[in-house]
Parts: structure tokens; sequence; C-alpha cells
């Protein structure tokens, strides 16, 4: 919650000291007259000192209320809403795809750390240099112009043809991210299998398999439920690349949109809804750690 | 009759942290029969740990093993995977030296306790706890249900010694190996746990190979100890008649190296002068470089074992050693400082 105030203040006064004065863009034209501009001012509070318009905002912002767009003279709120969908589904695909291949790559190049581990670490190393928008350059050119698998462009409706619609998005914010996990859960995982518990384990008989889910992976679920976490927390950020370079109408291309605008409303609301989000994956993340860890069980308790 | 456990002529290499590989095994050769129990017994970073690792099989990842490890005349260096899994779940058991780092944090001491008694499904789930239980009570756990379902971090270091020692009997063994089994745990509960290994394993006729580097430890648990100088057995002899006339230079060391009766420190004082590591033992005898006896010979050529009464010695100068007069035996009530 701290976190969210402190980020709903540095959000807003971020907006406030941004060079550009929002009301000459309303009134349009390059020589606006001096009372159209008053006028504008007054009605959208421009002029109000700092702490009062931020709070007027917050009252509203908390009620799900985040003002009126400049540019699109509709409620931010409804221009969200109307987006929110597709980013989410996005996100949850990009999601998905970064946990199963980055954990399961990780685990593979940990546990078979002769044979996959060298060719996976390479691999994710030069897939870590990979930004989002090269690789939707790439998975254009591949697969939806070239083999013409997937769309180009657009988010699709409905289920089926909106997930076909974001599978190369996807794969795209994924990509890096893949990488990245993987490499951190191959870190986590290596230090268990080296682990001395590790050893009684094997000493006592246990099949690999079973060393493997139950003393292995059960411990490094920790440090990989954490990246995974914020890797799923930052997507929401790094969202805004690929809706843009597919052409999604979602909350990150609108983000980009206004802010080239100069519509600070919806920046504003948009900035505080990822910040939200962020908080709460971390907040989720916290949760199950506390469940999967005895001792950390322990320590909250008392 | 062969024995249960045959080590023979063991050597390990392990790879050097920068280039090549290291001796840390130079040339161990040691049985155990069934039903005894063999202290081996040397300083800190002399291989003992490595010598029961071999045994296991648990060496580290891109070691080299020479020499033949045989259990009841089954090479375990030989074993495939699926023997080597039945022979470690069945008929060995393992107590570490420290039971937090070798018992999994997140799980709790009933997982550890079944996942042992479970594995070789000769048990059902009821025979299981029954055995769980009685074994928790022999190794002196009180309140067993509400142990079982305990993490580690709630149980205190001697307690989960305890815990382990019960797993380990858990599969019914016929060889224990502990490896230095108290000496993480303080002064007053390593008597207790050494009491409670020593009596569970008379009472059951199990072999033991007992780590320590205490003599005076191993000389109350173990009917025979072998005594390890730089990754070699220097000497072997029955535990009552070590440190008599005929015993090595370096047994003889420790022994008059040793803290008065009563106030055992932790760590040995010992002989003058470094212990060696096994890789930088050169051709003569490993011990050459800290023996008050030592003679040309020694640094040239290395020391065949020797048989003397009661075990071998690997020192070229046994006769000159047998005419000296010795210390007093271990056991017989104080050191000679
Ligand atoms: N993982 C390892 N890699 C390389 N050398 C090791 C490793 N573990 C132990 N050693 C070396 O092997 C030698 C024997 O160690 P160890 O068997 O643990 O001695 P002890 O148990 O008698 O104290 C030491 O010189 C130690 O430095
Ligand atoms: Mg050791």
């Amino acid at each position: 919650m701290t976190t969210l105030g402190v980020a709903s203040v540095v959000i807003y006064g971020a907006m406030f000291i941004v060079p550009g004065d929002p009301a000459t863009l309303l009134v349009g034209g390059s020589k606006p007259n001096p009372e159209a501009l008053a006028a504008v001012r007054r009605q959208f509070h421009l002029d109000d000192p700092f702490w009062q318009s931020y709070l007027r905002w917050l009252s509203g912002a908390v009620r799900g209320d985040f003002g009126v767009s400049l540019v699109y003279r509709s409620p931010v709120s409804d221009l969200i809403a109307s987006r929110a969908l597709t980013t989410i589904l996005l996100v949850a695909y990009a999601a998905i795809v970064i946990v199963i291949a980055g954990v399961g790559l990780g685990v593979l190049a940990a546990w078979k750390e002769k044979r996959a581990g060298v060719v996976i670490t390479m691999a994710t190393t030069v897939m870590m240099g990979a930004p989002t928008f090269v690789m939707a350059v790439i998975f254009v050119a591949v697969f939806a112009t070239g083999l013409g698998w997937f769309p180009v462009f657009g988010a699709g409706s409905g289920l089926t043809d909106r997930l076909w619609h974001l599978t190369l998005p996807a794969f795209a914010l994924a990509f890096s991210w893949i990488a990245y996990v993987a490499q951190v859960t191959r870190a986590a995982v290596r230090d268990e299998i080296r682990s001395e518990h590790v050893d009684t384990a094997h000493a006592r008989g246990v099949p690999e398999r079973l060393i493997l889910r139950r003393h292995v992976l059960r411990n490094a679920s920790g440090p990989i439920l954490t990246v995974s976490g914020l890797t799923v927390a930052g997507l929401f950020a790094g969202t805004a690349v690929a809706e843009q370079a597919f052409g999604i109408n979602g909350i990150g291309a609108l983000l980009v949109e206004s802010a080239a605008k100069q519509d600070l409303a919806i920046v504003q609301a948009i900035s505080l809804v990822l910040v939200a989000a962020f908080v709460v994956v971390n907040m989720l993340v916290d949760l199950c750690n506390a469940l999967l860890d005895p001792r950390a069980a322990g320590r909250a308790a008392r | 009759m062969s024995a249960l456990l045959s080590i023979d002529r063991l050597r390990v290499e392990l790879p050097a942290a920068k280039k090549g590989m290291r001796t840390v095994i130079h040339d161990v050769s040691l049985d155990v029969q069934a039903g005894e129990a063999v202290g081996l017994v040397g300083e800190s970073g002399s291989g003992k740990s490595m010598t029961t690792r071999a045994v296991m099989r648990l060496l580290p990842e891109g070691a080299r093993l020479s020499g033949e490890i045989r259990f009841d005349g089954i090479s375990i260096p030989g074993m495939d995977r699926r023997a080597l899994r039945r022979w470690r779940a069945t008929r060995v058991g393992m107590i570490f030296q420290d039971p937090r780092a070798h018992i999994n944090p997140v799980r709790t001491i009933g997982d550890f306790l079944f996942e042992g008694v479970m594995l070789d499904g000769r048990l059902s789930t009821s025979q299981a706890r029954e055995r769980i239980s009685h074994l928790m009570r022999a190794v002196g756990i009180a309140d067993v249900d509400r142990r079982l379902n305990q993490y580690p971090h709630e149980l205190s270091g001697g307690l989960l010694q305890r815990v382990m020692i019960a797993a380990a009997l858990t599969t019914e063994p016929e060889l224990l190996l502990a490896d230095e089994p108290t000496t993480a745990l303080d002064v007053t509960t390593q008597e207790e746990v050494i009491a409670i290994i020593d009596e569970l394993r008379r009472e059951r006729g199990l072999a033991m190979l007992f780590i320590t580097h205490d003599l005076d430890l191993a000389a109350a648990v173990c009917g025979r100890i072998a005594v390890m100088y730089a990754g070699s057995i220097v000497e072997e002899q029955k535990a009552d008649a070590l440190g008599l006339a005929t015993s090595h230079p370096y047994t003889k060391g420790l022994l008059a190296a040793r803290p008065e009766l009563g106030r055992r420190e932790r760590r040995l004082q010992t002989i003058e002068g470094r212990p060696i590591s096994a890789f930088e033992v050169g051709d003569g005898c490993a011990f050459a470089t800290r023996c008050p006896r030592v003679r040309d010979r020694c640094r040239q050529e290395r020391p065949a074992p020797t048989q003397v009464p009661g075990g071998r010695v690997a020192c070229h100068f046994i006769d000159f050693i047998d005419a000296a007069a010795g210390s007093p035996a271990v056991g017989s009530g104080g050191g000679t400082r």
C-alpha cells in the first residue's frame, strides 16, 4: 500500500512538471487566443496547486474515476476498461510461455548439466540480448509474412481467434524473459542439487526423480517463484512495445500514444494501474513464498 | 571369511581448482567385518570424509577413483544405478556430521523418516509408522507424534542428529557409516549421541565405520582403529593395543598431544609442524616432514604396511620404535603430558 501511495505521488508529480502545456493542445491551433486557453485551464483545473489537484485526482482514482481524457473527450476508466482484456490476455499468455519454457529449460540445464546445460546456457545468453521489438520484426517476417501461420496485425475477436492473434506478440514479449527465468532457475536448481541434504537423499537410495521433485525443485521453488513473479509483473510495462509492434489496441499502446499526445489523465491512470498490478503480483509472490518455506512461515507467525 | 566392507588400495583424485587432478586419498586399504566397529581417525583434511564418500559413491563431480571397494563381495564402484540405489536403500546407513545441513529444511521430520522406510516397498504404512516410532523412542525422542510434524529448524542439533540416526536405522542396514556424528554438537549432547549409537549398534550387531578426529572417542566405541594421515592409513591396530610400543610415530604423537581427560577439547592439539595434504606427499613417508625419528630412507621410500602384533604399521623403523619405550595404551586412564 505504501508503495502504491508513493508511486501515485511520483506519477502525478512527474506529469505535473512535464514540459509542454496541455491546454495549448486542447484548444488547438498554433497560436491560440489567451481567453480560450484560460477557459480550458479552468475547466480542467490546470492551474490548481500541486497538492490540491493531486488530492482531487487521488480521491477520484480510488473510486475508479481517473477523470476525462483531454484527447478522446471520454472517461479515462472507460478507455482503459475497453482495452484491458486484450492486454491481460497478452500478459497472461506471455507469462505462461515464460514460466513453462523458462523454468523447464532452467531445470533441464541444471539437471542434465553435461548434455543440455551447455547448449541451453549458450542459447539463453544470446536470447537475453534480444529485445522485444527485434523479435517482433523477426517473428513477423518468419511466421506471419513468410510462413503465413499467424496474422500480422490486430488482436482478433473471440477467445481462440484472439489467442491466435496474440501468439506472435506473446512470444516476442516472452522471448528474452524466457532466457532470464531459465538462467535464474538453472542457478537455483544447481545450488540445490549440490546441497548437502541432497547428498543425504542420494545416500539413502532415493530415486533420482523423487530427489528432483521432493528435494531439489521443492527447495528451489522460492527463488524461481520470486523471479517468475517479478518477470510477470514487469510484463505489464513491457507490453507497450509488443502492442505497438503488432498493432494491438491494448493498454500499453494506449499509454505510448497518450504520452506522445500529452494526454496526462490517461498516462497517470495507466501508470498507476501498472504499478498496482506490479504490487499485487509481488504480494502474491511473497504470500506463496511464505507458504512454501516453513522457516519463513515460522518467522512471520512469531 | 571375507569382510563385509573391504576397501582395497583405494586412491581418489579430485579435479584441482586450476588444472589437473589432486590426490586426496593415496592408498587406503581397510576391512570391516560383519558386526565389527572400526574407527577411522585422523586430523582434519586427512581424507576421512572422502573415504566414506568413496564408499557411498558420493564423490564430487569429476573425481577419479581406483582400487576396489567391496561390500559382501560385490564391487561398489562397479554397481549399476539400480543396484547402487538398492544397496544404499537397504544395506547401508549413513550418519553425516552436520544434521542441520543434511536434512532437508523444508520437509517435516516425518517426511524425512518415512521417505527412507517406504523406499524398498516392503512395509505397509502402518508397519513403517510402527518401526519409526519404535526407533525414535530408541534414540531418546519422547513425544514422537509431535516431532514427526515438526520441521528441522524447530529441533535442536542433538535431537536432529538423533533423527538422523533413527533414519539410518529404519531400513535395518548391515553397515553404518558415521562421519564425525558428534562434531557439530555441544559436549554434553555429544556423549549422549555417542552412547545411543554405540548401544543401538551393539544391540543390532551392526558393522560400523566410525570417523572421528578423537582417538579416545574412537577407542571407546570401536574394537579396531585405523589412523589416517595425509590420505593414507599409517597404522591399524586393536583399540586396546593402540599406543603400545609398536605404534607409528604419528599415532604416538596424537596420543601424547591429547588434552587431559575431563577437559577434552574439540580439536586435537597436534604434533610439531604443519599437517600436509595428500597431494603434497612426495615419494617418501607421508609423515616424514613432521616425524621426530625421521631418517633419509623415510624421505625417499614410502614404507609398506608391516604386520605387528594386533595390526599393521606403515613405518620403516618399527624395530627401532619397538625398542623405544611406548606411551601407555588408550583407555588406560589419562594421557601422558
Ligand atoms: N570438493 C572437494 N574438491 C576438492 N578437494 C576437496 C574437496 N573436499 C575435500 N577436499 C580435499 O580433500 C582432502 C580430504 O578432505 P576430507 O576427506 O574432507 O578430510 P577429513 O574428512 O579427514 O577432514 C582435503 O585436503 C580437502 O582439502
Ligand atoms: Mg570430514
